[in-house]
Parts: C-alpha cells; sequence; structure tokens
C-alpha cells in the first residue's frame, strides 16, 4: 500500500497528500526530499499528491522517516485500497460551495486509513468530495464521487455518484442516492465498498473496478443491494456523530480575515498600471467568498518544464510566499497546478511579483497550454508513448498569450497509454499515445468534459505521428477559431457542430 | 497446519471431508458449499457439529437459511491479494451467525489485524508461525482509527470518552 513503484528507469514513490491541502512546513520538507534523495524536483499528480521520480530504493525508509517528521506518509497511494480521498481545492474560500468539502474528506479519510474490510479489494478504489454544483474534483469520474448538499430544510446530506473512471474503459458516474443524510455518510460508503468487494469482478484486473461492476449488474440491481446491506447497518456505531463533525470542523475553521473593501482601491490601480499583472489577475485569480480576498492559482505549467514539476528552489520559495500571502496554507489541484486559497487583493500585486522571481507567474490557468499530462514513456514502464516532449511543443507552438487569452478556456490532456493519467478522455482535446510499430503515434478525442458538463470525448479518427500531431491539434484549433460564436468555448463549438466538421478538416478527401 | 484460536495455538477438532467421504455421526466435519447443498438429509441428521467451507467465489449468503444449524464456515483465501472473505465474515457476523468463522489458506502476517478486526475466531496458520507471531503482528497498531467487528476501541470513541472525561 505504500506508494513505491519501479518505474522504466527508477524508484518512483507517490506521496498522500489528503484532500490536497498542505503547509509550508510540509512543503519545505517536500523540498528537501526532492533535493537530498532525488533529483532536485518534484511532480504533482493529477489526485493532488506528489511524486519522486528517482530516489533510491534504499534511501526509502529514511525518506519515510523524514516524511513521518511533518504528518506525512505514502500509505494508501498505491494498491488494491481505497486511495488518498480528493476535494475541491478551493474549499473553505469559494462562495458557491455549501459546506468545506475538506471537513467530509477528512473524515472518509479517517474511516479509510487501513480499514481492515477494504485493505484487499479486487482494483483501486479512489473516492473525491466536493459541496459544489461546481464540478472541480472531477467528481463524476471516480469510484465514488460525494457531492455535499443541503436537503429543503437545511439539513447536509451527500449526492453519490458511483462507478465513474477514465482508463480503458472510460465511463460516467452514476447516481445510487440522491441524498444520504450526512450522520449517514460512512455506513453508506461502507455499503458500497462491502458489495463491490464481494461482488465486483476478480477474474480480469482489467474488469475489477466498481464501473464494470455497475456496468454488467445495472444501476437498480446495484443499487438494490446496496441499500440491503446500509439498511442493515446504518444504526450501528458508524453513524457520524456531531461533535465528531465539529470538533473535525474546528481544524478547518476560517483563519482570520480582516474586514476589507469589496475592491481594494491599490489592487485596481496597479491592474490599470500593469497590463502584465492584470493579465495574471484576469486568468489566475478567483472571487473569494470574503470581501477584499481573492483564491490564486499557481501554474505549474511553465514553457520549459514538464507540466506538474516543481523543483526544490521554487517548493521552497511557494512555502515562504504560501506563509506570508496565504495563511501558511497551500493546495494542490487534480489539474496539477497549486493554489492559494486565502490571499488579500491589496497583496496579489506583491506576490505576482515574487511568484514572477521564482518562476511560477504564469497567467494559463484553463487555457490550451495547462494541460494535465501523465509521465508517460520518458518515465513509465506501461507507456506506448511520450506525453512530455509532445505537451512541450504545444506549449511552444501556443506560446502566445494573446492567442491563449483568445482561445479562452480550452483544456488539452495527454495520456501516453490506454491506462489514462492524463485524463485524455475528459480533454475537450484530448491526445492519446499509441504504439504503432515501434512508433509514437497520437489518437485525437474532442468533447470530453471532466467539470459538472461531464463527457467522455470522441475519436475523430485515425492517429497522427510524433511530427503531426501539433499540426494537428493546430488545425482543430483553427476550425474552432473560425467557426465560434462570439464567447464561445472551445467545447461549446464541438457540441454546436458535432464531430464531422472535425474530421473533414483533420482528413481531407 | 498449526490452527490459532483466542492467541494460542490449539488442536484442531475438525476434519475437512471429500465429496465422497462418509459422513461420520460424530460430526466435527466440513464439507463444500456442493456437498452440503446436494447431500443436506445426510448431513443435518448427523449428531455432531457441522461445518461448511466457502470459496472465495461463494457468498454466505448461500447458506443463509442454514446458519443456525452451522457451527463453522471455512472462508478460503486463495491468494492473499483476494479479499472477498473479509467482506463474508462481516456478512457472516451481520447474518447472525454465532459459530466459528474460520480462514484458510494464503495469509500473510501483514494481514492478521486485518482478520482479527473483521471477526475471524480461528485462523489456519501457516508452518512454522507462533503465537508470539500473531501477538506481535495484531499489536502493531495500538488503535483503530474506524470502527469494525469486535471490542476494540476506534480512535472516535475513545476521544468521546476523553471529551466527556474533561466536562
Amino acid at each position: 500500500m505504500n506508494g513505491l513503484y519501479l518505474q522504466l528507469h527508477a524508484y518512483m514513490l507517490r506521496v498522500a497528500i489528503p484532500y490536497g491541502t498542505f503547509s509550508s512546513k510540509q512543503m519545505r520538507k517536500l523540498a528537501h526530499i526532492a533535493r537530498t534523495y532525488d533529483r532536485g524536483y518534484g511532480h504533482f499528480t493529477t489526485r493532488q499528491n506528489i511524486q519522486f521520480n528517482w530516489p533510491k530504493l534504499e534511501d526509502v525508509p529514511k525518506l519515510l522517516a523524514e516524511l513521518a517528521d511533518v504528518e506525512m506518509h505514502a500509505i494508501q497511494t498505491s494498491g488494491n485500497c481505497i486511495r488518498n480521498v480528493t476535494a475541491d481545492p478551493y474549499a473553505g474560500a469559494v462562495a458557491d460551495e455549501v459546506d468545506d468539502s475538506r471537513i467530509w474528506a477528512e473524515i472518509v479519510r479517517q474511516w479509510s486509513t487501513l480499514h481492515p474490510e477494504f485493505t484487499f479489494l479486487g482494483r483501486k478504489f479512489k473516492i473525491a468530495v466536493s459541496a459544489s454544483e461546481y464540478d472541480r474534483a472531477v467528481i463524476r469520474f471516480h469510484d465514488i464521487g460525494l457531492i455535499a448538499k443541503k436537503n429543503d430544510v437545511g439539513e447536509m446530506g451527500f449526492e453519490v455518484w458511483i462507478g465513474g473512471g477514465l482508463g480503458r474503459t472510460p465511463m460516467i458516474g452514476k447516481v445510487s442516492n440522491e441524498f444520504v443524510p450526512a450522520e449517514d455518510l460512512l455506513s453508506y460508503l461502507e455499503a458500497v465498498l462491502r458489495v463491490y468487494n464481494m461482488c465486483g469482478r476478480r477474474d480480469n484486473k482489467h474488469k475489477a473496478r466498481i464501473k464494470i461492476l455497475v456496468h454488467e449488474t445495472g444501476l437498480d440491481e446495484l443499487r438494490a443491494q446496496i441499500e440491503e446491506e446500509w439498511i442493515a447497518i446504518k444504526d450501528s456505531s458508524l453513524k457520524v456523530p456531531q461533535y465528531e463533525v465539529d470538533r473535525i470542523r474546528a481544524y478547518f475553521s476560517p483563519p482570520e480575515f480582516k474586514v476589507l473593501e469589496v475592491v481594494d482601491r491599490g489592487f485596481e490601480i496597479k491592474k490599470f498600471e500593469s497590463p502584465e499583472f492584470a493579465r495574471w489577475v484576469s486568468g489566475n485569480v478567483v472571487t473569494h467568498k470574503n470581501a477584499g480576498y481573492a483564491i490564486v492559482n499557481i501554474s505549474l505549467k511553465p514553457k520549459k518544464l514538464p507540466p506538474g514539476d516543481v523543483t526544490s528552489n521554487q517548493m521552497e520559495g511557494l512555502a515562504d510566499l504560501a506563509e506570508t500571502y496565504s495563511f501558511d496554507e497551500i493546495r494542490a489541484t487534480h489539474e496539477q497546478n497549486l493554489v492559494f486559497a486565502h490571499v488579500k487583493q491589496s497583496e496579489l500585486f506583491e506576490l505576482w511579483q515574487e511568484l514572477e522571481k521564482i518562476g511560477l507567474a504564469m497567467p494559463n490557468i484553463g487555457k490550451v497550454t495547462d494541460m494535465i499530462v501523465c509521465p508517460g514513456l520518458d518515465y513509465c514502464g506501461l507507456a506506448n508513448a511520450r506525453s512530455i516532449p509532445v505537451a512541450q511543443r504545444i506549449s511552444k507552438r501556443f506560446s502566445d498569450l494573446d492567442q491563449q487569452f483568445d482561445l479562452g478556456e480550452l483544456k488539452l490532456k495527454i495520456s501516453g497509454c490506454i491506462n489514462a493519467c492524463g485524463h485524455h478522455h475528459v480533454g475537450h482535446i484530448g491526445l492519446l499515445g499509441v504504439d504503432r510499430r515501434g512508433e509514437e503515434y497520437y489518437q485525437i478525442t474532442l468533447g470530453g468534459s471532466g467539470a459538472e458538463d461531464a463527457a467522455i470525448g470522441n475519436i475523430v479518427g485515425p492517429a497522427f505521428s510524433s511530427e503531426d500531431i501539433v499540426n494537428a491539434v493546430e488545425e482543430v484549433i483553427s476550425l474552432y477559431v473560425e467557426t465560434r460564436h462570439l464567447g464561445e468555448r472551445f467545447l461549446d463549438t464541438y457540441r454546436r457542430i458535432g464531430a464531422a466538421p472535425f474530421k473533414s478538416r483533420l482528413y481531407p478527401e | 497446519m498449526p490452527l490459532l484460536k483466542d492467541r494460542k495455538i490449539v488442536d484442531d477438532a475438525w476434519t475437512l471431508l471429500a465429496d465422497d467421504d462418509e459422513i461420520p455421526l460424530t460430526g466435527y466435519v466440513v464439507v463444500s458449499l456442493d456437498r452440503f447443498i446436494n447431500d443436506s438429509g445426510a448431513i443435518l441428521a448427523c449428531d455432531g457439529p457441522i461445518g461448511v467451507r466457502l470459496t472465495s467465489e461463494q457468498s454466505p449468503q448461500l447458506i443463509a437459511g442454514a446458519l443456525a444449524k452451522l457451527s463453522l464456515v471455512q472462508l478460503e483465501f486463495p491468494v492473499f491479494t483476494d479479499g472477498r472473505a473479509y467482506s463474508y465474515a462481516r456478512l457472516l457476523h451481520r447474518l447472525g451467525f454465532v459459530g466459528e468463522i474460520r480462514a484458510v489458506g494464503n495469509i500473510l502476517r501483514d494481514q492478521y489485524l486485518n482478520l482479527k478486526r473483521c471477526g475471524f475466531d480461528g485462523i489456519e496458520l501457516k508452518e512454522g508461525v507462533t503465537e508470539k507471531d500473531w501477538a506481535a503482528s495484531t499489536s502493531s497498531f495500538s488503535v483503530p482509527y474506524q470502527v469494525a467487528h469486535g471490542t476494540a476501541q476506534s480512535i472516535m470513541s475513545l476521544r468521546e470518552r476523553r471529551m466527556a472525561r474533561n466536562d
């Protein structure tokens, strides 16, 4: 269950960051580990964790001991168990949530840690928690996705999505229960896991995820089995007592926000004076629920480094900045970026300047160069093709920021094989690396989305060679630019006009 | 294979019958699910205690109606990675089974605590494993996070007690 894997060239250690939230002290330790035991960098993953790609096997015990010094570990980041629980990276900072999803993710984390019954499941099991109608945690593509909501009388509960997943058989999750009362959350999860553990397939590991059980059993039948188990165990010590919720909530209590003006005048002036700063604000900064504060996305997709990679020096810089500007707290996102959740508007300009100094002020959040990319054949023994060099060539081709802003939200995701670690199925544009007689080829999918408008992308046609793939992506984007209505995102244009025009553009007679 | 019950290695009073063996009137025999279903008249006529062995493909739901007549259910682990029987053990408890639940097959030391916490009463250990090994493995974690089978106090309930004391 310790996330240590032998990869193509070396061992990889995956460190758990529950719900992606960690402190400056922990970040400094990660920087130290990267410098001492690795090659001076770490890689943030799509499940809000961090991976080290080059530790020596004999160093791993020391490395784990160092992690334990800052209350971190690598348990349940591999194996057929319940993996590290993820949550909305804007939790506690955004106005559209009904609660801080990390509170419930923490309750689930405690319940699932070293669970005696669910440590040898048929396959890995991933749970994500959100508390908003906007999906920033890919809820619909998890084994279980939880969306906190309130019922008509104001009580908290969860909409439960089961059987979502990517990989070689991508499936959008289905709602197994529209409202599980909060106090019954753990008994419901236990019922789902028990039914899955007993009934999920064990004969073929490619058919062992719960999505296949949902598909083969049928949602109604499976739901009935879950309900039967749930009713039998609901009124037991699995009930989550209110004092425990309150106790855990206290750990996530809001920092001491100052009472500030809704709009900071100095901030507005700086935006006016510096178009570059204004562009970074428009690309990376999101409205905070508290007046005078902002949520800052820090892009880990600079031009040159592999997506999601951060050097030890950058990590230390970020640790200092989080202490100064964001209450000593950092979030990792599933899109392989970082978030400072609580920054004063009046300090954004300083923070931006400081981020510039460590090369982390790219204003490309949600833009075409903000790609999710798996490690690919540069690191991974499963991959058919390299992902990182293709990402870098796309980054270069679209490096013009004016063009990126003109293209608007465009989610491009690259996987080096059908296991889909780069989430290509849910990319507005997805690239999948395939092997064709020893050559690296790339298949294009269009129209996917991992957000609340969840969709699985469609394969548009035969794969392109490594040489041609960037041109092909550019053709797809050109067609969008020529066809879009005013203000229309790539995804919406695709949904409006369908795949046919893209097909004829990419594969002319 | 040494049988461990209640922290001690004990003599095993039970015999596993092949499907064509005679059923002895004295009981203390374990039969396969097929035998139990096909030959239930003869098996249940036996005076002594009866046990059934389930493979990891066979849910205890299949014998739910007969649990009151059984004194032992053996649950197989064909490989240590096949964890279905952990849930089967918990299901047996939930179905009200009061006899012995025994783990047999490919089991690793690291799994003893999980077995204990899922309510297995007896474990067939590998040759050479001692009571000490069992004690060491099952005491490697002092407090569990979550409620499972048995009396182990979860972290949550210990916190509750401490809060009550402080009030």
